[in-house]
């Protein structure tokens, strides 16, 4: 008995130990987080770090690169087509963003109207949003052809043009035309995020207003924007955020051309890391945008804040 | 007396009709022609023969003469199209499930397992939210060519979790917070382990929030472009979008007709999920932007 009764205690600790770790909140905790994490540090962490490793070397696809410091940095900086992606990037991103922020509003605030069929007229404007974004570029594409463009016969045929626009032919029509395409893509998010955050605001702040003999745009202003602000400052973020690391649209519609006139700094480093086969470049140009997006980070950070002061919240 | 103006929000009903056209149906009315005419004009593509498609004096462009079926029977039986269709529905499904498995345990361990330093790792996941795939795509690539992934479904259906699971975890942190605890603890009361709460009590509450995050989940792996574009390279293994844009042109000649189709088929399976679905997907969206 004496012998069989040491494995038994000894088990039976073991099984209190594991079962305390069982109730242990940081051991389950753990546990709960190890696929997530596990994905995570895999594919989105090493590869950031790797990323900032390879622009500072001279890699080039299926060979091993030398560390070469900011090398690659310099050369960029003497290199026109680096600064006119850059000049292109932040043409694209600020015009769309006004633009999609102007017309976005504009569209939640008809949504917010009394309007019949409501909830099916908001999924239909979500459509540009939904569908996979390169198929509905091919779309443009096709609307922007330079010989069969719907938009130059409609133009022709009300006599106001003679002849077709080069829309991909010619760089600023080029920037335009995407920008165009880009703006159609995000304004339904836009909306659509602004009319939840619309349809938070109490009615009877409006009445009050009323009663007070306010005008439209005095109720626009003193209490739509205001309540408004921090989501807002949220969407745009998100909106600059997406526009600015945009790829697809560009890469779809006119791979940079005509001349480098559209290139991003995404389509850019696509183009010298895979296309090219200078990885390390590549990786410079994209490590180039990491700067505005922290800065776009940390205004939604702070927008975050705000918002939650502001409706009394905690945490 | 101050009369009260007619646009305000309670007495909107008073608005004459005349007035509420010009100021609402109108605009209303043209953003939307705006925002769905591309899908229009992809549809009269798909189905116009291509004498019609490069004949504007003869044929007019808006309308249809004679529909065909052509381009589809084109872009299904003389291209690899249904392949990518295959390819794209198994990446999309498979990488929707695991980042929903990893985020349903993550944002249950965050939330209510409250371990020490939750609060950091949530802030981490959300800023791993904000890391955009134009900037990961070059070491990622590197990465999927080390691991022997390359070419393959698998580099993306491990690759799209990337930005699935940060998305998925902070929408479901907001859900789970909605439930109350006490629940919780009767059943800790009761005897339940921490699994048996998360599947019989946690997970069957927030039901609407994991098919929120689902939904939006599939649409983003199904419209994915760059990861797609980099990681693979036979025809055979590309998906919808990739395909379309490197397969179906040749050089300069451009099958519109083709592309069209491939752009209208490539998106129905999305639109038809999400008119479902439709206050789901507005949910999640929303939701990451509110919370």
């Amino acid at each position: 008995m004496a012998v069989l009764a040491e494995p038994v205690a000894a088990q039976v600790k073991r099984s209190s130990m594991w079962s305390r770790a069982f109730e242990s909140r940081n051991f389950l905790g753990a546990m709960f987080m190890v696929p997530a994490i596990a994905i995570l540090v895999l594919f989105l962490a090493y590869p950031l770090a790797l990323g900032f490793w390879l622009g500072m070397t001279d890699t080039k696809i299926g060979g091993v690169g030398r560390f070469i410091g900011f090398q690659n940095f310099v050369s960029l900086s003497r290199d026109s087509v680096f600064w006119l992606s850059v000049f292109n990037t932040i043409f694209y991103t600020v015009t769309a963003s006004i633009v999609k922020f102007a017309i976005g509003l504009y569209l939640a605030l008809l949504l917010n109207e009394r309007l019949p069929f409501k909830s099916m007229i908001r999924a239909i404007v979500l459509l540009p949003f939904v569908v996979p974004t390169v198929l509905s570029a091919i779309a443009f594409w096709w609307i922007y052809d330079s010989q069969f463009s719907i938009i130059s016969w409609v133009l022709i045929k009300a006599g106001l043009l003679t002849r077709y626009i080069e829309f991909l032919g010619d760089p600023w029509n080029a920037r335009w035309s995407v920008v165009v395409a880009n703006i159609w893509r995000g304004v339904p998010f836009v909306a659509i995020t602004l009319l939840a955050g619309l349809q938070t605001i109490s009615p009877s702040l409006y009445e009050a207003a009323n009663l007070d003999g306010a005008t439209n745009w005095q109720r626009f202003r003193h209490i739509t924007l205001p309540m408004l602000s921090p989501i807002i400052a949220v969407v745009m973020t998100f909106s600059v955020l997406m526009t600015f690391t945009d790829f697809q649209l560009i890469y779809t519609i006119t791979r940079g051309g005509p001349i480098n006139a559209t290139h991003l700094m995404a389509t850019l480093s696509f183009q010298r890391a895979i296309t090219g086969g200078n990885l390390g470049e590549g990786a410079a140009i994209s490590n180039a945008m990491i700067p505005f997006l922290v800065a776009a980070i940390l205004l939604s950070f702070f927008g975050l804040q705000r918002s939650r002061w502001q409706q009394g919240g905690r945490d | 007396m101050t009369t009260v103006d007619d646009q305000s929000v309670g007495m909107s009903y008073l608005e004459s009709f005349p007035r509420k056209l010009l100021r609402v149906y109108l605009p209303l009315g043209l953003i939307t022609f705006f925002l769905l005419f591309p899908f229009y004009w992809m549809a009269v593509t798909t189905f116009k023969p291509d004498a019609e498609m490069y004949d504007y004096e003869k044929y007019n462009p808006f309308l249809i003469a004679h529909p065909t079926l052509e381009h589809i029977k084109k872009l299904f039986f003389d291209t690899d199209y249904p392949l990518w269709m295959w390819n794209t529905v198994i990446v999309s499904v498979s990488s929707t499930f695991i980042s929903l498995f990893a985020s349903v345990c993550a944002a249950y361990a965050i939330e209510r397992l409250r371990y020490k330093g939750s609060r950091y790792v949530g802030l981490a996941i959300f800023l791993g939210y904000l890391v955009p795939p134009s900037i990961l795509f070059i070491p990622l690539a590197a990465i999927v060519f080390q691991l022997g992934l390359f070419d393959g479904n698998l580099a993306l259906i491990l690759t799209y979790p990337t930005f699935l699971i940060p998305f998925c975890t902070w929408l479901l942190m907001g859900y789970f917070r909605t439930i109350p605890y006490e629940l919780e603890e009767c059943a800790l009361i009761d005897g339940a382990t921490r699994l048996q709460i998360l599947t019989k009590i946690t997970l069957p509450l927030s039901l609407p929030g994991v098919i929120s995050a689902g939904i939006f989940a599939f649409t983003l792996s199904w419209n994915e472009f760059i990861y797609a574009l980099t990681f693979i390279s036979s025809s055979e293994n590309k998906t919808i979008p990739v395909g379309a844009i490197t397969e179906l042109v040749n050089g300069d000649v451009y099958h519109w007709g083709a592309l069209m189709a491939a752009a209208l088929t490539g998106s129905v399976p999305v639109v038809i999920l999400y008119s479902f679905f439709v206050e789901y997907y507005v949910s999640a969206m929303t939701g990451a932007v509110k919370e």
